[in-house]
C-alpha cells in the first residue's frame, strides 16, 4: 500500500472528468466585460499562485513520503525547531498575500465606483421571478421561468436553455454604463449574471447597486444565486444587449405596446366573457402563475401554502379574493398580480379558482369587477 | 463515581461559573449587537441606511460648483395597494443647498390604515451626507380612509461628501403597520 | 459497539459492584470513557443520517429535471443535512474525542465535572429528535438553509421553526457545558509537572476551540432567539417594516459562524499534530509556533464574519478590511501545514492506517485552503459566491478535513479504546474507498461553481449534467465506503489481535502509558511528568 496507487487514481479520476463534460466549461467564464475580464484574471493569477505554493509544499511532501520512509532503513533526525525558516516561512506568505492584495483592491475599487450610469434599472426579486422596470421611462415587467413544466417533470424533452430562460428577458443597450438598483418584496434574492461578473443581493426593504458595461451585443443568462424558498432554482434572469440604435427602437416599441395594452384593456372592459372563456383562460394562467404554491388540485402544501379548494375566502368572500391576487398578502408568501397579469387574466383566475375544485360558486368575475377593485385602490 | 466526586476540588465551581458568566454575557452581547449594528451602519453607511431624526440646522456654505443628481424611489410592500408617489423623479442639486420635495400617498380603502415609509439609500457610501431635516419616514403615517397625503421631505446633500459620488438614490419602501400598531392608530383615532 | 465498554467495564468491574448494569449504566454514567463512547457513537449515528440525506441530494442531483422529491422536500434535505452534519456529527465526534482522549493526555483521572458530562450528552439526542421529528409536521421540516436567513426563516417559514429553534438551543447548551468541562479539566486537572508548553497540542487546540465555543454558541442562541421572536412575538429586529434589517441576521450569524466554522477544525490539527509525529518518528516540528498559530486563527476568526457576505452590499472599505483579514488567515494556517511537512522531512515514516489519513489530511485540507484564499478576494468572491465552488471549498475542509481527521483519531486511539487491533485489511480498504471517492465527489463539484451552477437548487441547466452525475457518483461511493469503517469498528469491538499498550512504536503521550484497553478509572493518583 503506498501513495502512488492514490496519486493514480486520483488523477484516473481527474483525468476522466474534463473528457466527459464537452459541454461545460471547466473554468471561469471571461465574461464580455472589463470587469469580468479583470476578475477572471485576477482569479487566474490566485489559481496560479495556488499551483506553485501546491507544488513546492506537496512536493516537499511526496519527496519525504517517498525517501524518508522508515522501510528504506532511514534513521529519524530529531530536529524540531528552526527560529529562521519558522520567521522565513511566515513572511514569505505575508509577502505573496500582499502580491495578491494589490491587484484584487485595484478590481474592488474599479467595480464599486457606479457613479456615471446613463441608464438606472430597478431589479425586484419575489419567490419566483423577477421584475424589471427602466427608471425615467415609462416601462416596467416581469420576467418568469419559460420552461415548460413537463420538461422539467420530464415529460418532454429538455430544450438547449433549459432552465435558463425567461419570457420576457432584460434588454440593456451596449457600450453604456448601465446601473441595476436591486431590491426584493419578500425574501433575499440575488442577482446574478456570470458574463457581467454582477452578483448582488436583494434585500427586502433596501436597495443595493451594481452596475455593468457590455461592449456586446447577445444573450446573457444567469440565475437567483440566495436561497429563496422552494422555487429558488427556478427564476433564472436572462439579459439581451442590444446596439444603442436597437435598444432605443425596442424601448420605444415596448412604451408603445404597454400603453396599447393599457388602452386595449379599458375599451375592452365592457366586455363581458362567457363561462368557458373564462374557464380555460383561468385554468391557463391557475397553472402557469398559481400552482407552484397552491398546487394544480388547489389543495396547496399544508403548513406552507393555503388550499384555495373548500378556503372560505375563495368560496365567498369575494372582494377579499380579489385584492389580494392583486394586491398580494403582508408577511406571507402570496405575491400580487396586479402589475404582472393582464385585467383579462386576473378575472378568469378569480372566476377559475372560485369554480374549480368543487368550488362551484357560478359566480363569474368580469375584467371590470377587478378594474373596479384595482380602482378602489388606484 | 464516588471517586470521581473525590478529586473533584471546590476550584472547580469558581472557573465554572466565571465561564458561565462569560456565556451569559455573550448571549447579552449577541443582543448588544443589534443597537452596534445600527451605529456601525450610521457611520459606514452599510445598506444605505439615512439618519432616522431630523438633523440639526447648521450653516453651511452652499457648493455651487458641483451638481449631484439625486434619484427618488417609492415602492409599495406586499399587500400594499395605496398609491404612493414622489412628484419628481430626479433632481439636481447643489451640495450644501436646502431642497425640499413632495411625496404624495393615498388611502383608498374605507379603512384608516398606518403607513410606515422606510428609506434606503444607494450607493451606502452616499448615505450619511443625504441629510434630511424633515422627512415623513420619522414617523408613522397615519391615514384616514379616502385620504390624500401630501408629504414634504426637507434634505441638503453635505458639501464634504466624496467627489466619486454623482448620483444618489433615495428609495422608500412603504409598509402597512396597521396591524404592528394598533395602539397608536387607536390613539391617532381618538386624537381625531 | 456497546463490546467496546463492556470489555473496559469487565476489566475492572471489581470496583464497581455497585455500578448500575445495562442501559441504566449508560444514561447515569459520569465516567469520561463511557461519555466519550457515547458520544462517538451517537456523531457516528448522525453521520450516517446527515449522510443517508446527501444520498438523497445526489441521487435527485444525478440527472436534471425533478425525479425522486419535491423542491420543498430537497431544501428540508440540504438544510438537516448540514444541520446534522455540523452539530451532529463534526462537533460530537470531536466532544467525544476530547472526552475519551483530554483526561488521559493530562493525566486527569476524569473530566473535572463529571455529572455535568452526563448532562451534556444526554440532552443531545433530544435535540436531534426534535429536529428530525420536525420533517414530519405538516409542511416539512426546516427549509431554509442551515444558515436560515431571515426572512426566509421568519416570516416566509412554517412552524417547524419553533421546534428548530428549540433544537438549536439544546445543542448550544450541550456544547456550552461541554466546552466548559474541557476548560476546567484542562486548567485545573493537569498532573503535576505538566506545563502549559508540554500540553499535546490536541488538548491546546481543544483548549482554544472551548474558549471560542462559549464566546460564540451563546451568540447562536441570541440569532435563534430572534428569529423566534421575530415569528411568534411580533418583534422586528430582522423585518424593514418595522425598522429592522434583514441583513443584520448575517452579521449575526456570521459572527457565531466564522469562529464555529475554526471550532470544527482545530481540533483536528491537534489530532494531525499528534499523529504526524508518531509515524515520521521524529518530534513535531514548531511546537511553540503550532501553539501561536492556533490562538491566532482563533482570534482572527472573530473579525472576519463578513467575507461569507460580499454580496449584500458592503461599504468599498468593508469589503476590503474583511478581505484583507481573510487572507492573513493563510499565514498561521500555512505555517502549520509547514510545520507538518517539516516534521515529516528526513523522519523515518511508516504508513499505518491512522497515518494514511493524516496525509490526506494535510493535502486535501491544503487544497480546501487553496479554495478558501481564492474565496477571499472580493471581486472573485463575486463570482464563487453561493455557487458549487462553494460547496466544494468547504466539504474540502469539512469532509476530507475534519471528518478525515477524526477518521485517523478514531484508528489512532481504537486499539487503546477497545484493547484490540482493528482490522488493517478493512481499514485500508476503507481508506482508499473513501480517499478516491471523496474526490470524485468533491472535486468536480469546483468545475460546476466555476461554470456556474448555484448552490441549493434541486435541477439544473443541462451543461451541467455531465460533471453532476460524476459527483453523484462519487457520493453514493463514498457513503457506501463509510459502513466498511462500521464493519471494522464492530469487528474490533468484538476481539482480534490483543493491543499493547503502546501499539504504535512512536508515539508518545501519557495515553500510551496505561494498559490496553484503557482501565475503567486511569491517572486515579496523578503520573508525575519530567
Amino acid at each position: 500500500m503506498d501513495l502512488k496507487k492514490i496519486g493514480l487514481c486520483w488523477l484516473a479520476a481527474l483525468v476522466t472528468i474534463p473528457s466527459q463534460a464537452k459541454d461545460m466549461p471547466l473554468n471561469l467564464s471571461q465574461g464580455v466585460t472589463d470587469i469580468s475580464g479583470q476578475v477572471y484574471d485576477l482569479h487566474m493569477t490566485i489559481f496560479y499562485i495556488c499551483c506553485i505554493i501546491g507544488f513546492i509544499v506537496f512536493g516537499a511532501m511526496f519527496y519525504s513520503i517517498v525517501r524518508h520512509r522508515k522501510s528504506r532503513g532511514v534513521k529519524p533526525a530529531n530536529f524540531h525547531e528552526s527560529t529562521k525558516v519558522e520567521i522565513l516561512w511566515t513572511a514569505i506568505p505575508f509577502m505573496i498575500l500582499i502580491g495578491m492584495a494589490i491587484p484584487a483592491t485595484k478590481t474592488l475599487i474599479a467595480m464599486e465606483n457606479s457613479d456615471d450610469a446613463e441608464l438606472t434599472i430597478q431589479v425586484t426579486g419575489s419567490q419566483w421571478k423577477w421584475h424589471y422596470k427602466y427608471f425615467e421611462h415609462d416601462l416596467e415587467f416581469y420576467s418568469v421561468l419559460a420552461t415548460p413544466k413537463k420538461q422539467i417533470e420530464n415529460k418532454l424533452a429538455k430544450g438547449e436553455n433549459y432552465l435558463l430562460e425567461v419570457d420576457r428577458p432584460l434588454v440593456i443597450p451596449t457600450n453604456t454604463k448601465v446601473r441595476f438598483l436591486m431590491t426584493s418584496d419578500d425574501v433575499i434574492h440575488s442577482w446574478w449574471v456570470p458574463e457581467f461578473a454582477v452578483k448582488k443581493d436583494a434585500n427586502p426593504g433596501f436597495i443595493n447597486e451594481a452596475w455593468t458595461n457590455v461592449p456586446k451585443p447577445g444573450i446573457y443568462r444567469g440565475q437567483c444565486a440566495e436561497l429563496c424558498g422552494k422555487d429558488h432554482g427556478f427564476m433564472p434572469v436572462v439579459v439581451i444587449a442590444k446596439e444603442q440604435a436597437e435598444f432605443d427602437a425596442w424601448l420605444a416599441e415596448q412604451v408603445a405596446k404597454q400603453q396599447a395594452r393599457e388602452a386595449e384593456e379599458q375599451r375592452l372592459l365592457a366586455m363581458q366573457l362567457s363561462e368557458q372563456e373564462l374557464m380555460d383562460l383561468g385554468k391557463r394562467t391557475y397553472d402557469q402563475f398559481c400552482s407552484a404554491c397552491h398546487q394544480p388540485n388547489g389543495q396547496g402544501l399544508p403548513g406552507m401554502f393555503p388550499a384555495l379548494a373548500g378556503s372560505e375566502m375563495v368560496t365567498q368572500d369575494r372582494q377579499g379574493h380579489i385584492d389580494i391576487v392583486l394586491h398580494g398578502k403582508a408577511g406571507t408568501a402570496m405575491a400580487g398580480y396586479g402589475k404582472q397579469l393582464s385585467l383579462k387574466e386576473l378575472a378568469a383566475v378569480v372566476t377559475y379558482e372560485r369554480n374549480a375544485w368543487g368550488n362551484n360558486t357560478g359566480e363569474l368575475i368580469q375584467a371590470a369587477d377587478v378594474q373596479a377593485r384595482k380602482n378602489a385602490a388606484d | 463515581m464516588s471517586s470521581n466526586q473525590q478529586v473533584a476540588q471546590p476550584n472547580h465551581g469558581k472557573l465554572a461559573g466565571r465561564l458561565v458568566l462569560v456565556v451569559v454575557a455573550m448571549f447579552g452581547f449577541g443582543f448588544a449587537l443589534v443597537p452596534l449594528y445600527d451605529v456601525f451602519c450610521e457611520i459606514t453607511g452599510l445598506n444605505g441606511k439615512t439618519n432616522d431624526e431630523a438633523v440639526q440646522v447648521v450653516a453651511i456654505e452652499a457648493d455651487l460648483q458641483r451638481q449631484v443628481r439625486v434619484q427618488f424611489m417609492t415602492r409599495n410592500a406586499k399587500g400594499v395597494s395605496w398609491p404612493f408617489e414622489s412628484q419628481l423623479s430626479t433632481i439636481q442639486v447643489n451640495p450644501g443647498v436646502m431642497t425640499q420635495v413632495e411625496f404624495i400617498v393615498e388611502n383608498p380603502t374605507n379603512k384608516a390604515v398606518v403607513a410606515q415609509a422606510i428609506p434606503s439609500v444607494s450607493p451606502g457610501l452616499g448615505a450619511q451626507y443625504l441629510r434630511k431635516l424633515e422627512c415623513f419616514c420619522f414617523n408613522q403615517q397615519p391615514l384616514q380612509p379616502g385620504e390624500r397625503k401630501v408629504m414634504p421631505m426637507q434634505f441638503y446633500i453635505a458639501p464634504d461628501m466624496p467627489k466619486e459620488i454623482g448620483t444618489l438614490t433615495l428609495a422608500y419602501t412603504l409598509y402597512d403597520i396597521t396591524e404592528h400598531d394598533n395602539n397608536s392608530s387607536a390613539e391617532v383615532a381618538m386624537a381625531k | 459497539m456497546s463490546s467496546v465498554t463492556d470489555q473496559t467495564l469487565d476489566h475492572d468491574s471489581h470496583d464497581h459492584h455497585h455500578a448500575p448494569k445495562g442501559l441504566m449504566r449508560w444514561l447515569l454514567t459520569t465516567n469520561h470513557k463511557d461519555i466519550g463512547t457515547l458520544y462517538l457513537i451517537f456523531a457516528f449515528t448522525m453521520f450516517l443520517v446527515g449522510g443517508a440525506m446527501a444520498m438523497v441530494i445526489r441521487a435527485e442531483l444525478f440527472q436534471p429535471g425533478l425525479q425522486l422529491v419535491e423542491p420543498n422536500f430537497f431544501n428540508q434535505m440540504t438544510t438537516v443535512h448540514g444541520l446534522i452534519m455540523v452539530f451532529g456529527a463534526v462537533m460530537p465526534a470531536f466532544t467525544g474525542l476530547a472526552n475519551w482522549m483530554i483526561p488521559m493526555m493530562i493525566g486527569a483521572p476524569d473530566m473535572a465535572l463529571p455529572r455535568m458530562n452526563n448532562w451534556s450528552f444526554w440532552i443531545l439526542p433530544f435535540a436531534f429528535a426534535i429536529l428530525l421529528a420536525s420533517l414530519f409536521m405538516e409542511g416539512g421540516g426546516p427549509a431554509f438553509g442551515w444558515t436560515f436567513y431571515a426572512p426566509l426563516s421568519t416570516t416566509y417559514s412554517n412552524d417547524s421553526t419553533a421546534l428548530f429553534v428549540f433544537a438549536v438551543h439544546i445543542m448550544g447548551i450541550s456544547s456550552i457545558m461541554g466546552a466548559i468541562n474541557v476548560i476546567v479539566t484542562i486548567v485545573n486537572l493537569r498532573a503535576p509537572g505538566m506545563t502549559w508548553m508540554k500540553l499535546p497540542l490536541f488538548v491546546w487546540t481543544w483548549l482554544i476551540t472551548a474558549f471560542l465555543l462559549i464566546a460564540v454558541m451563546p451568540v447562536l442562541a441570541g440569532v435563534v432567539t430572534m428569529v423566534l421572536t421575530d415569528k411568534y412575538f411580533g418583534t422586528s429586529f430582522f423585518d424593514a417594516a418595522g425598522g429592522g434589517d434583514p441583513v443584520m441576521f448575517q452579521h449575526i450569524f456570521w459572527f457565531f459562524g466564522h469562529p464555529e466554522v475554526y471550532i470544527m477544525i482545530l481540533p483536528s490539527f491537534g489530532i494531525v499534530s499528534a499523529i504526524i509525529p508518531a509515524f515520521a518518528r521524529k518530534p513535531l516540528f514548531g511546537y511553540a509556533s503550532m501553539v501561536y498559530a492556533t490562538a491566532s486563527i482563533a482570534g482572527l476568526s472573530f473579525i472576519v464574519w463578513a467575507h461569507h457576505m460580499f454580496t449584500t452590499g458592503m461599504p468599498l472599505f468593508g469589503e476590503l478590511f474583511f478581505m484583507y483579514c481573510t487572507m492573513l488567515i493563510a499565514v498561521p494556517t500555512g505555517v502549520k501545514v509547514f510545520n507538518w511537512v517539516a516534521t515529516m522531512w528526513r523522519g523515518a515514516m511508516t504508513f499505518e492506517v491512522p497515518m494514511l489519513f493524516a496525509l490526506a489530511f494535510v493535502i486535501l485540507f491544503t487544497i480546501g485552503g487553496f479554495s478558501g484564499l481564492m474565496l477571499a478576494i472580493t471581486p472573485v468572491d463575486f463570482q464563487y459566491h453561493d455557487t458549487y465552488f462553494v460547496v466544494a471549498h468547504f466539504h474540502y475542509v469539512l469532509v476530507s478535513g475534519a471528518i478525515f481527521s477524526i477518521y485517523a483519531a478514531a484508528y489512532y486511539w481504537l486499539p487503546k479504546w477497545t484493547g484490540y487491533m482493528f482490522d488493517e485489511f478493512l481499514a485500508k480498504a476503507h481508506f482508499w474507498c473513501s480517499l478516491i471517492s471523496v474526490n470524485i465527489l468533491f472535486f468536480p463539484m469546483h468545475f460546476l461553481g466555476l461554470a456556474g451552477m448555484p448552490r441549493r437548487i434541486p435541477d439544473y441547466a443541462l451543461q451541467f449534467a455531465d460533471v453532476n452525475q460524476i459527483v453523484s457518483i462519487g457520493g453514493f461511493a463514498f457513503g457506501l465506503s463509510q459502513l466498511i469503517f462500521l464493519a471494522v469498528i464492530v469487528k474490533a469491538a468484538r476481539g482480534g489481535e490483543k493491543a499493547e499498550a503502546k501499539p504504535w512504536e512512536g508515539a508518545e503521550g501519557l495515553e500510551w502509558t496505561v494498559p490496553s484497553p484503557a482501565p475503567y478509572h486511569t491517572f486515579e493518583t496523578p503520573p508525575v511528568i519530567k
